[in-house]
């Protein structure tokens, strides 16, 4: 259960999540390619999780009573990199190696490069799948007496595929109360708004109507990601999601809210955007000055 | 001849040959397995009893899961299972398992080279009335082609009850492609298995023939039969029967290509991809010689008895025959 949340808690949080934030500009900027606006918008969630909510060991990856986060929506993965590299899982250099050649940090996670990786992801929709088989084999072996929790953290976008429902299905079936999904819902996909491109509203009925409880929070008030965190974990008779609205390209003033830069890197011409030379360090100062709480102009 | 050393069913050319469908030794499988290994679960998509897990799903309830009809959760969430230990054997129809959730299977199972034992029934033609959009003849190059995958095309009940205990214990990703009707029984108990390793059923070890056909599935038994009515011709035929498609016995093939230096091969799936083009393309590294393939070419199935099937589409034992007679006299 979680322990009470001071001040000094979140203080603490804010400033990992700046940490991982100037960390996934500058590793995109190295890599050259890679997404933006999935990881800053997801940074204040993932530095949550890792130092605050996960029970892990980062000098011991493999160790068996661990609770499992399986991300589903792969290509976020620069903050997964970044967040597991400040926690001390490998040296934050190597995030430097992103998509290169026999890097360990492949553009999408690959867990034969990186074994302390739960899974592979990148093709959409199968992660929620994974945890499921996770929470329920966890369930054959330990019945509900169990405390081991299993996040499964997809995208928005994601729920376009068929898949995602299915396990939906048969996670409420399983009545899965080990089961905590944490949906980024930052209402952009590649082609456009979500809400365009196939509108997922109302979501939180859906999940409900399928056995979910459901939480609603703003995903960069970590007061309330791990309030929403706790009362999931403390449903014990069905599965849990977060829907947690974030701000895509969260941090960055020129990214926030743009589905243009859902899979560009900073350095990418891009009409009515800085020029590209200058991209990466306007998110840097802004990101060290403003630690990601700059209000977006279309708020 | 039969070669003895196989201890094959003696009565394996009587009229009266017991038939036994190939996937009832999965059914029988996965239960032994299950006994050995506490480990061991079982997902199915709908299909249970037609793919034989409902005895597993009897004796082991608490290790069985219902999935519905979700092919693509069910190889997702069987990754999921092995990531926490679990040995997850899923079973669905091969038209839809590994068919339908063919990216599921390459991504969340092989790419993570985690021990899910995918079973495919009802693959091949034979399915018969159901007709094409069921009669899976892909199977074996969507399979094969995946690295990390181990690929088994078991010839009768036994052969199959063999593949299914082994692939448990092999930690791997597995295709286990299996037949709904009822098969005549080759081999025995006592039959030897390895997996990796093919089989000469017929034929002596070492010594020259005239031709050498290399088969799988259910159709080992028709190119037996065809191996009986050339000798009466006079003409001298080995049988090698290919169990485990991947990965290949290539010293195996390549030895019968030396010894008969000439080869056809039979199956009961598409040309392209199948265990013929696998055969190929160890032959033509290590010892080439004419190849002729029994097979599907290039087309879909449809509704129909069995054998009108079989025939239709070219791999009756008259076309094996015909191929072997061809391909001889390819030789150089």
């Amino acid at each position: 259960m979680i322990s009470n949340v001071t001040d000094e808690k979140i203080k603490f949080l804010e400033e990992k999540a700046k940490d991982i934030r100037i960390s996934i500009i500058e590793m995109l900027v190295a890599a050259g390619s890679g997404h933006s606006a999935g990881p800053l918008g997801m940074a204040d969630i993932f530095a949550t999780l890792y130092f605050f909510i996960l029970r892990h060991d980062p000098k011991n990856p493999s160790w068996k009573e661990r609770d499992r986060l399986i991300l589903s929506n792969g290509h976020i993965n620069p903050v997964l990199y970044a967040t597991m590299a400040h926690a001390g899982y490998f040296p934050v250099k190597e995030l430097l190696t992103l998509r290169k050649f026999k890097s360990r940090l492949q553009g999408h996670p690959h867990r034969e490069f990186l074994p302390m990786l739960e899974t592979s992801s990148g093709p959409l929709g199968s992660g929620l799948s994974q945890a499921v088989g996770m929470a329920i084999a966890d369930r054959m072996d330990f019945g509900k007496t169990s405390d081991r929790f299993f996040y499964c953290l997809m995208s928005d976008g994601e729920l376009d595929e068929g898949q995602s429902w299915e396990a939906v299905l048969l996670a409420g079936k399983e009545k899965l109360g080990n089961l905590i999904v944490i949906v980024d819902r930052n209402n952009i996909q590649i082609d456009g708004y979500t809400e365009n491109i196939m509108p997922l509203e109302p979501l939180s009925h859906k999940f409900e109507s399928f056995g979910f409880h459901v939480e609603e929070i703003d995903g960069h008030n970590f007061s309330e990601i791990i309030g929403a965190i706790g009362r999931a974990q403390a449903v014990f008779d069905g599965p849990s999601v977060i829907i947690a609205r974030t701000i895509p390209g969260k941090g960055v003033s020129f990214m926030e809210r743009d589905y243009k830069w859902h899979g560009s890197p900073p350095g990418t011409e891009m009409k009515g955007e800085p020029p590209k030379d200058e991209q990466a360090k306007i998110a840097l100062h802004e990101l060290r000055t403003l630690g990601g709480q700059i209000k977006s102009e279309h708020e | 001849m039969i070669n003895n050393s196989q201890k094959l069913n003696t009565k394996l050319f009587d009229k009266k040959v017991e038939q036994v469908p190939i996937r009832s030794g999965f059914g029988d499988g996965l239960v032994i397995a299950g006994e050995k290994n506490p480990q061991v679960v079982g997902l199915c998509a709908d299909l249970t009893e037609s793919t034989k897990m409902n005895l597993f799903a009897d004796k082991f309830p608490k290790r069985f899961v219902e999935i519905g009809v979700a092919e693509q959760n069910l190889a997702g969430v069987a990754s999921g299972m092995s990531a926490m230990g679990k040995i997850p054997f899923i079973s669905s129809y091969a038209m839809f398992s590994p068919g339908r959730n063919w990216e599921q299977i390459r991504t969340t199972i092989c790419y993570n080279d985690r021990p899910v034992v995918i079973a495919g029934s009802h693959a091949g033609v034979s399915v018969g009335p159901d007709g094409g959009t069921h009669q899976a003849i892909e199977d074996i190059a969507i399979t094969r082609v995946i690295p990390n995958m181990i690929v088994f095309s078991p010839c009768d009940h036994i052969e199959a009850r063999k593949v299914t205990i082994a692939s448990a214990t092999l930690g791997k990703p597995v295709y286990i492609r299996l037949a709904r009707e009822k098969t005549p029984v080759m081999t025995t108990d006592e039959t030897p298995f390895e997996v990796g390793g093919a089989q000469l059923f017929y034929g002596e070890e070492m010594k020259k023939a005239d031709v050498g056909i290399i088969a799988t599935g259910a159709l080992v038994y028709r190119a037996l039969q065809v191996a009986e009515t050339l000798k009466k011709e006079n003409i001298s035929a080995k049988v090698l029967n290919i169990a485990t498609i991947k990965p290949l016995d290539v010293s195996g093939v390549t030895e019968i290509a030396k010894t008969c230096g000439a080869i056809v091969t039979v199956e009961e799936h598409q040309i392209a991809g199948g265990m013929g083009s696998a055969v190929a393309e160890a032959l033509s590294q290590n010892f080439p010689v004419p190849i002729e393939f029994i097979g599907v070419h290039d087309k879909f199935g449809q509704s129909g008895t069995q054998d009108e099937l079989l025939e239709h589409y070219g791999m009756s034992e008259t076309e094996i025959l015909n191929a072997c007679k061809k391909v001889i006299t390819r030789k150089v």
